[in-house]
């Protein structure tokens, strides 16, 4: 461990540190542009220059220049003003002062950095470059004149994102950013680049001039497009959440969040039930609250069934629960029917984290990038960084990293081909992902069990096991009983006589045509169009709640805003009914609920990783059949929110439509 | 960048150009040239491939070469790398075409050396002759571009002209060079006067006793 003096102060760096890093340990704000923790790194904004001795007497880059033992930093000396003055000098030479109207004032690195590293006035007055315009998809805005070519953009769209379609071309003062051939970027990703981008030359179109950063109240909240479970910042004014953007956990979503889970919040404007309805005549009516209650009641018999959707949490599956009793309760809408007596053998066992230090990883049927494009980054940094191997039974489809298929034939799984089974021998820490295009088959959760087993996938700490999900709801729903023994089809065949639908929009409801359907929810998609009665709920903006991710982490979100018109928080909906139904729900606030929820699933109580412990069922391994295709079509229009979003239907018309009529033509 | 190089529409390059592929000898050489380097870094040879479809795309339409899209990507699969990636190089270097050149692609140095040593002259020449800069002239003969150094300065001014570099031109000397290249006549390559590659003007100026023969300089320190 080098020891380096920074401003005469001494300190113990670790091995292989950078200066930059060196001189944060120490407490000094390095300026700089280019450089990014989770980017490789590139050089050349110039912005993080410290004066080193030993060394050149000159001032010299430090996100590039490796801290050795005895350096002595200087970050606040004459030279290194001087330089930085410099540099902030050449970088505003061509970038132009329009900061009033451009969308990144107030966040933007370059007007912070300038205001605290740069000259007062300008000497420059010739003309300003100026450059076109590039198109990079109905996510990413750009003005591309303020770019001052720091390369993150490149840089992530090659290491994170994996799909190398950003570039610089030309050179020199010509040099531009651009998506190839001024085409839409078809990462799933893309928006993180606004994120990431230190001026305002991309920004994000579909929030282009609507807010200042300023102006927006801030709250912490978790997603719910897909099991990741990202943690996010809702950013609202009045009653509107304009924009998501997420927060750094480096256990779950690192700094990233995908493009579903940014841009879909404008779907929460759109389509909303801000009032109870009631069925009358093969009519939905809009009626006050008492009279949808009285037509509940009209057929309350005691208990009832409940589907939970993708969206809901705990807190709204668990008041449901306790209104309706636990024995027709089912979350798995579009009718899995996986074995859930054992939740370690439904979890992703080795964590999202933990995944990045797999070695060989065998893909079950599972689109990881349309399923949770954040568990795909991990598996893309540990085939690029770590050299990882994937291999996949399943329809070929594009991962952005190298995957041997293994052809979709199930029975792979009970006779690994040669090279697996040799990758596999030599493997340290292999891994097994199975999801839910795999699930549907009979016998593949007990045959890629009985794998496991096998090839050793279970190493003393280290646990290869993994079921990928990809609702939000899923895992928390398991921990509460939301697994009807055979799946939704045989909750059906029980013919319930009440049903409650929590947000379930992927429902097959022809199954439950003798059914008396309450939707509980908060869009008019599916559901609501199939009710015979709608209460309308809060979405996961509007409600504080509990969602566990598909490794079965426990996170709290908190509300933004106020649900919309007589909408009303989805818990408070059932403790209102159960006084109407005569069936009193015992806690009256929130804290109330989740003390009693605790109660009954202990570690839904405490924020973190649930111990599930490791428990194998005993399970039928015998399997054939093949994966026939995988469960996301379109990853825009996955769930109500999406499906109500113009932003998430312009992505799917041009990047998962547009393609394929483009692929068409040539 | 209002000199940028108009690239010619996409959908037409694509029509005419989707279906480029190396011919047999070409072929050859590329795979020469991948062999070069190990395994897994086959990438590195895409400068010499890009060169080498270029030519190639030349030949077949009578020209010094120009790279369309298609060839790009046909380059870029054929090293198994991202299409940007093989984009971002033809972009990068001058040496690569971005639109069609005529038979004969003229490349005036403009740089200090020549400048003082009358690249003026030369480029008022090429004008004469009805040569655009950045254009190319409407029977298809000549395209004039304006260069950065080409690292001859010793014998400035210069132009490139397709691979040869012509050297200490005057605007006579110059318009003599497009005439003899429009003619079909055959030209000088090199110094344009009566010189040696870059060896003094007017015979040594050093070393003189060694012209004849040799001659052992060291009793003279």
């Amino acid at each position: 461990m080098p020891k380096v003096t920074v401003d005469g102060l001494e300190i113990e760096v670790p091995q292989g540190a950078t200066v930059l890093q060196a001189c944060e340990l120490a407490g000094k704000e390095i300026p700089r542009f280019c450089y990014h923790e989770r980017l490789s790194i590139a050089g050349n904004c110039r912005m993080c220059l410290v004066e080193v001795a030993p060394g050149p007497p000159k001032p010299q880059a430090s996100c590039a220049l490796p801290a050795t033992e005895g350096q002595i930093i200087k970050t606040d000396s004459e030279m290194v003003k001087k330089a930085r003055e410099g540099v902030m000098e050449f970088l505003l030479i061509n970038h132009p002062l329009d900061c009033p109207i451009c969308d990144q004032g107030g966040e933007c690195d370059l007007q912070d950095q300038s205001v605290a590293y740069g000259r007062g006035a300008s000497r420059y007055d010739e003309n300003k470059r100026a450059v076109t315009e590039k198109y990079m998809g109905p996510i990413v805005k750009t003005v591309m004149t303020r770019c001052i070519q720091c390369t993150r953009c490149v840089r992530f769209a090659e290491e994170v994102a994996g799909i190398e379609e950003i570039g610089a071309i030309y050179r020199g003062e010509n040099m531009q950013i651009t998506s190839y051939l001024e085409r839409a970027v078809t990462s799933e990703l893309s928006g993180n680049v606004v994120d990431l981008c230190p001026v305002g030359a991309l920004t994000s179109k579909p929030y282009a001039f609507n807010a200042r950063p300023w102006e927006l109240k801030k709250t912490p909240a978790i997603d719910v497009m897909d099991a990741v479970g990202t943690n996010i910042r809702l950013d609202s004014r009045g009653r509107a959440v304009l924009r998501a953007v997420p927060r750094i956990n480096e256990d779950v979503n690192e700094e990233w969040a995908n493009d579903k889970t940014r841009h879909a919040v404008d779907g929460l404007t759109h389509r909303r039930l801000d009032k109870p309805y009631v069925r009358k005549d093969g009519k939905l009516v809009a009626v006050s609250w008492q009279e949808a209650f009285e037509a509940i009641k009209a057929n309350w018999s005691g208990e009832a069934a409940v589907v939970a959707g993708d969206m809901v949490d705990c807190e709204t599956m668990f008041a449901a629960r306790e209104l309706a009793g636990n024995a027709m309760l089912e979350g798995r809408q579009t009718g899995l029917a996986y074995d859930t007596s054992s939740l370690s053998a439904v979890n992703f066992n080795t964590t999202i984290a933990g995944i990045e230090n797999a070695d060989v990883i065998l893909l079950v049927g599972s689109d990881l990038r349309r399923e949770a494009p954040l568990v795909n980054t991990r598996i893309q940094k540990a085939v690029r960084k770590k050299g990882a191997k994937v291999f996949a039974i399943g329809p070929e489809t594009d991962l952005t990293y190298k995957v041997e298929w293994l052809g979709d034939d199930l029975g792979a799984l009970s006779k690994a081909p040669k090279a697996l089974a040799d990758a596999l021998k030599t493997a340290e820490r292999p891994a097994i992902i199975v999801g839910g295009g795999a699930l549907r088959y009979e016998g593949v959760h007990g045959a890629a069990l009985a794998f496991a087993k096998k090839y050793k996938l279970f190493k003393d700490g280290w646990n290869g096991f993994n079921v990928l999900h990809f609702a939000a709801a899923r895992m928390g729903g398991l921990m509460l009983g939301y697994a009807f023994d055979g799946g939704i089809k045989t909750l059906a065949a029980k013919k319930p006589k009440l049903a409650f639908f929590l947000g379930a929009d992927e429902v097959d409801y022809s199954l439950f045509a003798k059914t008396f359907k309450v939707y509980v929810g908060h869009h008019g998609d599916n559901g609501a169009a199939n009710a015979d009665v709608v209460l309308p709920g809060a979405a996961y903006s509007e409600k504080s709640g509990t969602w566990v991710n598909l490794e079965g982490r426990v996170q709290r979100g908190e509300r933004a805003v106020f649900p919309p018109g007589d909408a009303r928080e989805d818990w408070a909906i059932f403790r209102a009914l159960s006084d109407v139904l005569g069936k009193r729900l015992p806690f009256d606030s929130l804290d109330e609920l989740r003390a009693a929820m605790t109660k009954v699933v202990s570690s839904l109580g405490q924020e973190g990783l649930a111990d599930y412990g490791w428990a194998e069922p005993k399970l039928d391994a015998k399997v054939s059949g093949k994966i026939a295709d995988y469960p996301i079509k379109d990853f825009y229009l996955t769930n109500s929110i999406c499906r109500a979003s113009p932003t998430m239907q312009r992505c799917s018309s041009e990047l998962v439509h547009g393609q394929q009529w483009l692929e068409a033509a040539e | 960048m209002a000199d940028a190089v108009h690239i010619p529409d996409e959908a037409e390059t694509r029509a005419k150009w989707g279906g480029f592929a190396f011919n047999k000898a070409n072929k050859k050489t590329a795979d020469m040239y991948v062999a070069r380097y190990p395994a897994g870094r086959q990438q590195s040879a895409v400068m010499a491939l890009l060169d080498l479809a270029q030519r190639q795309v030349g030949e077949e339409t009578k020209t010094q070469g120009w790279l369309p899209v298609p060839v790009i990507e046909y380059v870029a699969a054929y090293l198994g790398m991202p299409y940007m990636r093989a984009y971002e190089v033809a972009t990068f270097y001058t040496m690569y075409n971005l639109a069609p050149v005529g038979r004969f692609h003229v490349q005036v140095c403009g740089t200090t050396p020549c400048m003082l040593r009358g690249s003026d002259d030369v480029m008022a020449a090429c004008k004469n002759r009805g040569l655009v800069k950045g254009g190319t002239t409407p029977d298809g003969l000549f395209t004039l571009t304006e260069v950065e150094c080409l690292g001859a300065c010793a014998n400035a001014p210069m132009v490139q002209i397709n691979d040869d570099n012509f050297e200490d031109l005057t605007y006579d000397s110059m318009s003599a060079l497009l005439d003899a290249l429009a003619n079909d006549k055959p030209v000088k390559i090199g110094p344009q006067i009566d010189r040696q590659t870059s060896c003094p003007e007017g015979g040594p100026t050093t070393l003189k006793e060694m012209v004849k023969a040799n001659h052992d300089y060291r009793k003279d320190w």
